[in-house]
């Protein structure tokens, strides 16, 4: 564990004595052993002095003798190897209690502290002190990020078909938003609460649409139906004790499955054509009340002249129709009284007949466009 | 010995050897697990076993001793855990043949006899799954379709939740709940006639969309016609005599004018109403 604790006693006291490069402060510089730093798990070359480019290789022979004479092994030399390596430990030690024991804990996190293992305390945003390491661990959380679960979406290629009460199916896509409540309980309570989350949404869901009309579920219903998910769910998650917050269920998408879209495209078409015949017999009758006012209007006037002067009006009138139809016509005047007159007559054209259009066809039951 | 402590090579040496024996003699149970010591394979101590409605900080989570070599820890997961249950072909009395997935939630709060009984937690999953499985295919099958997509559900659902606990029970485990995730027709025949029973009852509608339409529509015409009639015999009634006259001067230019169709041949007698001047008479 704190090994490195352990090194800093075995610093021996033996500053003083004095090494090659002369006395030197009770506090060396770090990395200025000498010779720079050096390796100190390598002993030196034994045989040939001055293996390593070191300033002073007499006394570093020298010592390097005397290390030889004393110890039988190939130690480093005392002054340099004893001198770097407890400073390096000692560095490390500090950093790694430095980045251990500070957290900075963003304004939306939660940092959840262990002790050994168990829960000690939660730390709020802000600068955190905490035991270095091995002895404190603290795990971040996120708790205001809202968290969104896609179920079955419009860009998958299979359907999620749900049964409705009724007992038809719809291809049903849907997003469920949540976040954390409670960073101890989703830190400690549930295996893996996404996963969780999404089964129990898949499961409410599905027992909510069970309970509501195929009409609703399409459409009609679908706000009820969110929040009654939405409720479900949190009553579920709550038993768990998952520490999760439900924000909402969004239905994306609440479609009849493909299989059967053209029947239900069909009924969308029957309204239109419904609403087409409306239309239609409205404009009939909207045409018709204008016509036979126009007319009944019409004949007032003329009634109301000639009720002034019945008789002139009359003849007026007759003459002025006999006019205008008499002389776009050919005429023959037949004057022998009791004579049988030939007429050839002219050779009747077949007349294209004129078929008078309905104003309405008559609607054909149950066809096509 | 003054050498050995100035020997860095023995030295790391020695401490890994301390941290070795440290590591092997303490262990850090966290709050997530449990812990089961074993001396010689045989279970002898449980560390942070699960308890009901204790609060976290205050388990048996923490620094642990263990004597050093002899002793193994099995871990064992203190969460709530989920087994999923493989989907299962369900026939409702009704001879309706359903697709059930189903899950259920548990958690091990008896980790000496789940180590004894199972020995690992796949293990228990596995014992479990099947289970899930029968009870649920029992539960539905003395049930009617209909049932199964109404809020009676949750009785069966109780009924699978204590014959599941009793299993679960001999491997130390609690169920916590069980869920249908999904009740579908399964693919093939049952799937589609439900489809066709879908469009059917569409077209239906839409016939009958199309059907009300139009009788909308035509007694909206027929109104009309009335309406019309009514202005008429209003305005004509007043002299029905002079307005046979005045129509049938109508009617002839309409019947005689020049952008008729057809050709018109006029033969007057002599006689005729209109040529009386033309007589001299």
């Amino acid at each position: 564990m704190d090994t490195d604790m352990t090194q800093r006693p075995g610093q021996p006291s033996a500053m003083s004595e004095g090494g090659p490069w002369g006395s030197r402060d009770e506090e060396p510089s770090t990395g200025r052993g000498g010779d720079g730093p050096r390796n100190p798990w390598t002993p030196p070359p034994r045989g040939e002095p001055g293996g390593r480019g070191t300033r002073g290789p007499s006394a570093i022979d020298e010592l390097l003798r005397r290390a030889r004479d004393s110890f039988g092994g190939g130690l480093p030399p005392r002054a340099g190897g004893r001198a770097i390596w407890p400073y390096l430990l000692g560095g490390v030690a500090l950093i790694w209690i430095a980045t251990t024991s500070v957290h900075r804990i963003g304004p939306q996190e939660r940092g959840i502290v262990s002790m050994l293992g168990s829960y000690s305390r939660t730390l709020g945003p802000g600068i955190n002190w905490t035991l270095p390491a091995p002895l404190e661990s603290v795990a971040v959380i996120d708790v205001e990020e809202i968290r969104t679960i896609d179920l079955g979406s419009a860009g998958e290629e299979s359907e999620k078909l749900v049964l409705t009460g009724d007992q038809n199916i719809i291809n049903l896509g849907y997003s469920v938003r949540w976040n954390i409540r409670d960073p101890q309980q989703y830190a400690f309570q549930i295996a893996d609460p996404d996963a969780t989350i999404a089964a129990v949404a898949e499961s409410a869901m599905r027992a909510v649409v069970a309970n509501v009309s195929l009409t609703d579920a399409l459409g009609a219903g679908r706000n009820a139906i969110e929040s009654q998910v939405q409720e479900r769910m949190q009553g579920i998650l709550d038993t768990y004790g998952a520490g999760v917050r439900i924000q909402g269920v969004a239905i994306k998408q609440a479609d009849p499955p493909d299989a059967v879209n053209d029947a239900f495209k069909e009924v969308s078409a029957a309204q239109q054509a419904a609403e087409t015949y409306l239309n239609q017999a409205r404009a009939y009758s909207q045409q018709l009340a204008a016509q036979s006012q126009g007319e009944a209007a019409a004949f007032d006037k003329v009634y109301e002249e000639y009720r002034l002067a019945p008789d002139v009006t009359r003849r007026r009138m007759y003459y002025e129709t006999m006019e205008k139809v008499l002389s776009g016509v050919n005429k023959t005047i037949i004057e022998a009284n009791g004579v049988t007159p030939y007429l050839p007559l002219p050779a009747i054209r077949p007349r294209t007949p004129t078929a008078s259009v309905e104003a309405s066809p008559q609607p054909q039951q149950g066809g096509g466009q | 010995m003054s050498s050995v402590t100035r020997n860095p090579v023995i030295l790391a040496v020695l401490a890994t050897i301390a941290l070795f024996v440290i590591g092997s003699t303490f262990a850090i149970v966290p709050e997530t697990r449990q812990a089961v010591v074993l001396r010689f394979g045989e279970p002898v101590r449980i560390y942070n076993s699960y308890k009901p409605n204790e609060t976290f900080g205050h388990t048996g989570a923490g620094l642990k001793v263990r004597a050093p070599f002899i002793d193994q820890i099995v871990w064992i997961d203190k969460r709530v855990q989920s087994v999923a249950m493989e989907r299962q072909q369900v026939l409702s009395t009704d001879q309706l043949r359903l697709q059930v997935d189903a899950f259920a939630r548990y958690r091990i709060v008896d980790p000496r006899r789940m180590y004894i009984s199972a020995g690992s937690e796949e293990r228990v999953v596995d014992a479990l799954r099947p289970i899930l499985g029968s009870a649920l295919r029992n539960e539905l099958g003395k049930r009617r379709f209909d049932m199964l997509l109404s809020p009676e559900r949750s009785e069966v659902m109780q009924n699978i939740n204590r014959s599941l606990n009793r299993v679960a029970a001999q491997y130390g485990a609690e169920i916590i709940d069980v869920r249908i995730m999904r009740a579908d027709l399964p693919d093939g025949t049952p799937l589609q006639s439900a489809f066709q029973r879908m469009r059917t009852a569409r077209e239906q509608e839409a016939l009958t969309i199309r059907a009300e339409g139009a009788r909308r529509a035509q007694i909206i015409r027929a109104e009309a016609d009335a309406a019309a009639a009514k202005v008429y015999a209003a305005s004509f009634g007043k002299d029905p005599q002079f307005y046979d006259f005045y129509r049938a001067m109508q009617s002839y230019r309409t019947t005689f004018a020049q952008d008729s169709q057809g050709e018109t041949s006029a033969i007057l007698g002599a006689d005729n109403d209109y040529l009386r001047q033309f007589r001299g008479r």
